[in-house]
């Protein structure tokens, strides 16, 4: 019988944790503990509207008036320190602790930095409320930003800095921008629109240091050349939040270790979101993704294993289907660009519609002439029922027919 | 000097297309005439369901969006309405689009739109 859970993350995946145990009839005590001061709040827009001063930090509250009947027990401001499976604690870093029979790891993940970056005047990564807000005053026409990484923070800061007034500069040390997740074709397309909207991109060539003291000054490179900077971002990717978890014997290894339905090795612990890498069938491997679909999504799964109703989601479940395919999006320059499904490094890619010298198409790759995924730029019909496809079969035909009838009858009118 | 304005609301009959043209698991947008937010139509397994096209997250069409059952995926950001009732059903989205009365006659589609009009 459990009567109290600790859910250990206060952001998307934590918020979505808490609503799931009410929704599954979950009585007890529920205490969410957050390492920021603030309530749950979205983080997407951090490096877009946000960052721009388009959108207030009320628009992003991701907590609604009916999230206050989910009678939480509240615990901000202080992160987790250490987890003690067998006393059924919680330890918390101003010295508190909370007692819980159950607990969700929803601890997220923190902007990674380079050696010797960090501590330095107009340095800045980017993944709270507090990054944004540091980084918007920097951004102002006339300021000389250097954002160093290419994949997509650091292209929709490059983005936002730009509209901002900024000149900005974008350094990748790789030799073609987001490979890893699009692969090289697609890649330079997508980094393509740096140069369409005035941002300069420097491929190949690593960071070597930073110059200026107490502030940053310049950022040179492994090449020599130097760049002034009134300001640098470091967008090289996130680390898992989990090394307050040495010594549970939680098994930890890049993310807490969860199967399928988010269980960890310890009975009463799940793990959800940035932290968690969790096993996959489809792809047969232990995946943390770092995709906002899957915080939201995959804690319903996940407190449905902690309340002991049996593995994986139940048939109807909203959103399973969707949750079916990887998905993820970024938006730069005011391009929209959308992802789905699981790429493997061989896949082939094709065009299937629209043009990548136009900034809009969609691609779809292909393995063993089956589809294995989709990209979409400023497409979002065609991008969702591909999506869809991909979810329902794994589909080696694209959308059902009967596809573009919705086009049809617009043309009709 | 007091404003002579008064607030009524009246109702916009926009025409959609025949129900033929919006078979299940469709859907459409449509723009309305002035002063009308654009639609989106939707066909829920049978039912139409008309609600305000754009998500109250950010500008994208719901039009777009992932449908399953009586719900709507938006296609960008995914949040998620309920066709019915116009609410949200989880982030990013914390507030309803607007729902418009379907009627269908002789196999057209039509969407009865209240509007605030101003009169003098």
């Amino acid at each position: 019988m459990i009567r109290s859970v600790a859910v250990v993350g206060a952001s998307l995946a934590g918020l979505a944790a808490a609503r799931a145990l009410r929704d599954q009839g979950f009585d007890g005590r529920v205490t969410l503990v957050g390492d920021e001061p603030h309530r749950p709040y979205d983080r997407p827009p951090l490096s877009k509207d946000f960052l721009l001063g388009r959108a207030s930090a009320e628009e992003l509250a991701l907590g609604t008036e009916a999230d206050d009947a989910l009678d939480l027990d509240w615990r901000l401001g202080s992160p987790a320190t250490a987890l003690l499976p067998h006393e059924r604690r919680v330890r918390l870093a101003d010295g508190g602790e909370v007692s819980a029979d159950s607990v969700v790891l929803a601890t997220g993940a923190r902007a990674r930095n380079l050696p010797g970056f960090a501590g330095r005047g107009g340095v800045h990564t980017l993944r709270t409320l507090e990054d944004a807000r540091a980084l918007r005053e920097e951004l102002r026409p006339g300021a000389r930003v250097v954002v160093v990484g290419a994949g997509f923070i650091g292209s929709e800061v490059a983005s936002t800095a730009k509209a901002a007034g900024a000149e900005v500069t974008v350094v990748e040390a790789l030799p073609v921008p987001l490979a890893g997740p699009l692969g090289p074709t697609m890649g330079t397309a997508c980094a393509a629109l740096h140069a369409d909207h005035g941002v300069r991109l420097i491929c190949g060539v690593p960071v070597r240091e930073l110059l200026g003291q107490p502030r940053v000054t310049a950022v040179r490179l492994a090449d020599g050349q130097e760049l002034p900077a009134t300001a640098v971002v470091v967008g090289v990717g996130a680390e898992p939040n989990v090394g307050w978890l040495a010594g549970s014997g939680v098994t930890v290894d890049d993310g807490v270790r969860t199967d399928a339905a988010y269980a960890t090795n310890l009975p009463g612990v799940v793990a959800v979101g940035d932290c968690a890498a969790s096993y996959r069938a489809s792809t047969g491997r232990y995946v943390r993704t770092e995709h906002w679909t899957d915080a939201l999504e995959a804690p319903r799964t996940a407190v449905r294993t902690l309340l002991g109703g049996g593995a994986g989601p139940a048939a109807g479940d909203d959103g399973r289907r969707r949750a079916a395919v990887p998905y993820f999006w970024s938006e730069q320059y005011g391009v929209r660009i959308q992802f789905a499904g699981h790429r493997g490094a061989e896949d082939e890619v094709r065009v299937e519609a629209g043009d990548p010298a136009d900034r809009s198409f969609l691609a779809v790759y292909e393995r063993e002439g089956r589809a294995t995924a989709v990209l979409g730029v400023n497409r979002p019909k065609e991008f969702t029922r591909w999506r869809r496809a991909l979810a329902t079969t794994g589909s080696d035909s694209g959308p059902a027919s009967g596809s573009g009838s919705g086009e049809q009858a617009a043309a009709v009118l | 000097m007091e404003q002579s304005e008064t607030l009524t609301r009246s109702d916009v009959v926009v025409q959609v297309c025949h129900l033929n043209e919006l078979p299940p698991g469709e859907s459409i947008r449509v723009e309305g005439p002035g002063g009308v937010e654009p639609l989106a139509v939707f066909n829920a397994d049978g039912e139409i369901h008309a609600i305000d096209d754009t998500c109250t997250h950010q500008d994208a069409s719901l039009a777009d969006g992932w449908l399953e059952g009586c719900t709507v995926e938006c296609p960008l950001h995914a949040a998620c309405f309920d066709l019915r009732t116009g609410m949200p059903s989880g982030p990013p989205a914390k507030r309803p689009v607007r729902t418009h009365q379907v009627e269908i006659a002789d196999g057209v589609i039509r969407v009865r739109v209240a509007v605030a009009a101003v009169t003098a």
